[in-house]
């Protein structure tokens, strides 16, 4: 790769043990023109700099590890190419999360807001494997279908500015998946979720940035989760009045 | 003082057959406790990244006989016989289950789960959700394991001990990635479910954790590894990068043709017969090779390739069926295959062999089980048929989630000082390694080289000269590795750490093939070799098995359950 053109890229260091704050540190490297922007972290990690830390794994946009802030904006850094960028290329951890060392954030937060959710199918009786499977149309398969293509990359809680004022905010993921089993028609928890999403630091929350649905990488639409999960919860707490518990779906 | 968990059963690996099997534990005795401890968080498993489907009889015109004989015969009749009976007849209900835990199964119109066409099926039986199958199973099963409280979850803990007091598992040691310390799990039973180990090789479908960790840890532990020198190189692969596309996209109808747009699998002799692009990998694998060899490749910066072309299934059933596909090969290939071919060559995928399992999934040590790549339950015999591995996963995870708790529950809970003391000696196993000041050598050359002689030796085609050199390299460079140098001293999220400890798992691993390779002169399945062309069912119609004596591997073997399909020539 000599004669091949050099980028330089500014990372954000944070070592716990030995620093007080992050710092950045630059490598100038010979990239390749088809290098995603996670092609160049690992040379830097192979060839010039084992200490850098850094997750990653399919390096096909799939299992959600990669998600860095590319010059001030959350990516998932196996899919976005080096060639959109030019002769500098700041790398930094994803925004709105407690950085562990380098790179890499701490997720365990998340974690429990997904839990909080219920992302199971809620049935008052189960099925029997005997009775064989639901039917479901297509129809019926597409009103949850993107709903339920997260990665749990989390960009959207790195571009999302009510996550930022208020981390405890439940959050775009969370919420789309929750949204996505209400929407599920082999469901029938829509009432437990919407107790949820009534509840404080949910729904209501959000300030209809639109920030999530941009940085979406799979096209999930956050933002339109939140959106009909809001009027869902308004509705249900409304028709739990006229409608006894457990009296409809 | 080391930290100590105690749980009934301890999963490692947090893909597929490890939820599954924790779901099936603590749905089986409602007291059960279940460690699920992975070096990733569950949803990053390498399960996420299979696409094309799941195998399950499912329509009229199927039978549980007509899977069982498709799986033998692909497995050129190295699979035991009475274990693809039990596979086939749970296939549906797992998969049924599935549903029922909410996965998005692609529907007919009546609202049926639909079924697709795979290489080597005799008729449809994949289950399929778009061209994502493996992500929604994999959060399928994550997201239904939420629900019980009773699995508790032991995120970024790399594994890097099995726990042996008296002939008995009794736990696993881990270092927790994010603290830099061990952790003692302890368990009355230890189930192994930590996928495949591609990353021994340098072009490969697989994710970066593919590192045959679970496999290196039951070796040293003295249990046999199964068929290793069966490597499945799948037919399409992206140059360069070695990202999956979809056998889905045959199943769909896609053509694979050379440099001279000639669909070559239906106009020359590949034994593949009328099955044309749907025949199986191995022999499809193949084919390209020799392809390239007889100068109708095309060239490209990584390599020769051929082409993937899907153009005349129109952009309506693209997007609906393949949208995954269309995704990638834009993203990573630059190629938008509604326009245009997609340029593809063989690629390692799968490891049919694994830790030795019987049908319960359990090992010769007591309390140690594996399911799912990991294993060798002896279902893919030599060569895998496309989407029989995540219903594998299903099927044997469950399964030996079962019976590792009856293990468990018949046994005590071991002599917990010893144990801990166990930990201790492995804490200051991996202080000693963290950031050690040795020779000159460093972790990403010392990969690279195993890698390259993996794909010199171990490739599509093999013959003795080469694959015994790769034996002779692999004893050199682990010689080497001892050699080698780490700079990073920070215990916080490590990854030059864990990245050694992978590397010397993969070392283990990978010797265990090219040894397995070079003893089998014969071709059967997956494994081709130029010098011995045949299959010799008088000689080799057995299971290689290696093990680990003393640091030494020695080539063991073991017989074959055939049950009613005798071996016969194997044409399509």
């Amino acid at each position: 790769m000599s004669d091949s053109k050099k980028v330089r890229f500014v990372l954000t260091r944070f070592d716990p043990d030995q620093d007080q704050v992050p710092k950045t540190q630059e490598y100038e490297i010979p990239v390749r023109p088809d290098w995603k922007i996670l092609d160049a972290l690992n040379y830097i990690k192979d060839e010039v700099d084992p200490t850098l830390s850094h997750r990653w794994s399919c390096r096909m946009a799939v299992c959600g590890s990669c998600g860095m802030m590319v010059n001030g904006e959350p990516r998932l850094t196996c899919s976005t190419p080096l060639s959109d960028y030019g002769d500098v290329v700041e790398i930094a951890p994803l925004a709105n999360f407690p950085v562990v060392r380098d790179l890499v954030v701490e997720l365990e937060g998340f974690m429990d807001k997904f839990k909080a959710v219920k992302p199971w199918i809620l049935r008052a009786k189960e099925k029997a494997v005997e009775e064989g499977t639901h039917r479901q149309t297509p129809d019926e398969l597409h009103a949850f279908k993107q709903f339920s293509m997260c990665i749990n990359c989390m960009l959207c809680y790195a571009a999302c500015p009510v996550v930022m004022n208020s981390p405890e905010f439940l959050g775009p993921a969370a919420i789309a998946l929750g949204h996505r089993y209400n929407m599920d028609s082999r469901d029938e928890g829509s009432r437990e979720r919407n107790e949820v999403f009534r509840g404080e630091g949910t729904v209501f929350e959000c300030s209809y940035a639109n920030e999530c649905t941009e940085v979406c990488p799979k096209g999930v639409d956050p933002a339109a989760a939140v959106n009909q999960a809001k009027l869902n919860a308004v509705v249900d707490w409304a028709t739990s009045f006229v409608v006894p518990r457990g009296g409809g779906k | 003082m080391v930290e100590v968990f105690r749980h009934d059963l301890v999963i490692v690996g947090g893909g597929g057959a490890g939820l599954r099997a924790a779901i099936a534990a603590v749905e089986a005795d409602p007291k059960a406790s279940v460690a699920l401890v992975s070096k990733v968080y569950p949803m990053r498993s390498h399960t996420v990244s299979a696409e094309g489907g799941a195998a399950a009889v499912a329509r009229e015109d199927d039978s549980l006989e007509m899977h069982f004989k498709d799986t033998v015969k692909g497995s050129d009749f190295l699979a035991d016989q009475d274990v693809v009976d039990y596979f086939v007849e749970e296939a549906p209900k797992e998969l049924t289950r599935l549903e029922h835990w909410g996965c998005p199964w692609s529907r007919d119109e009546d609202g049926r789960v639909s079924v697709r066409a795979f290489g080597g099926m005799t008729t449809k039986r994949t289950w399929y959700a778009a061209d994502k199958v493996g992500f929604h199973m994999l959060h399928s099963l994550f997201q239904h394991s939420m629900r019980y409280d009773r699995i508790v979850r032991y995120d970024e803990q790399f594994v890097t001990k099995l726990l042996v007091d008296d002939g008995v598992v009794r736990g696993v040691v881990a270092l927790d990635v994010r603290e830099g310390v061990v952790k003692v799990y302890l368990g009355r039973a230890v189930i192994l479910t930590t996928g495949g180990a591609g990353k021994c090789f340098p072009f490969t479908t697989n994710g970066n954790i593919k590192t045959g960790d679970g496999m290196a840890l039951a070796y040293r532990a003295g249990v046999g590894l199964k068929d290793m020198e069966f490597v499945q190189y799948h037919p399409t692969g992206l140059p360069g990068t070695g990202i999956l596309i979809t056998e889905a996209s045959r199943g769909e109808g896609g053509y694979v043709v050379n440099g001279e747009g000639e669909r070559f699998l239906v106009t020359r002799d590949y034994g593949v017969g009328q099955k044309a692009e749907l025949g199986p990998r191995d022999m499809i694998s193949r084919a390209i090779m020799l392809e390239v060899q007889a100068g109708r490749g095309i060239k490209g910066p990584y390599g020769e390739y051929v082409h993937l072309d899907l153009r005349h299934l129109g952009e309506a059933k693209i997007n609906e069926r393949l949208p995954f596909v269309r995704l990638l090969a834009k993203t990573y290939a630059g190629v938008d295959p509604v326009f245009e071919p997609i340029p593809i060559r063989p690629v390692v995928h799968y490891m049919m062999g694994g830790v030795d399992t019987d049908i319960d999934g359990a090992t010769s040590l007591p309390g140690l089980y594996a399911a799912g790549e990991t294993a060798c339950v002896s279902l893919n015999g030599a060569n895998r048929l496309g989407s029989n591995s995540l219903t594998e996963c299903l099927v044997f995870g469950a399964r030996a989630g079962i019976h590792a708790l009856r293990h468990a529950a018949a046994s005590g809970a071991g002599n917990e000082s010893r144990l801990a003391e166990m930990g201790a000696a492995e804490q200051a196993r991996i202080d000693s390694l963290r950031g050690r000041k040795r020779g000159a050598e460093k972790i990403a050359q010392i990969r690279r080289e195993m890698q390259e002689s993996m794909e010199r030796g171990c490739g599509v085609y093999r013959e003795q000269p080469s694959m015994q050199e790769t034996v002779r390299d692999l004893d050199r460079i682990k010689k080497r590795f001892a050699d080698v140098s780490l700079e990073d001293t920070s215990k916080v999220f490590n990854t030059e750490l864990t990245a050694a400890l992978e590397l010397e798992n993969m070392l283990d691993v990978a010797e265990a093939v090219a040894i397995a390779a070079a003893g089998r002169r014969e071709s059967r399945g997956a494994h081709a070799c130029r010098d011995f062309t045949t299959r010799n069912d008088q000689e080799f119609l057995h299971h290689s098995v290696m093990f680990l004596e003393g640091g030494v591997p020695r080539l063991d073997r073991k017989p074959v359950t055939i049950t009613r399909f005798q071996p016969e020539e194997r044409k399509y």
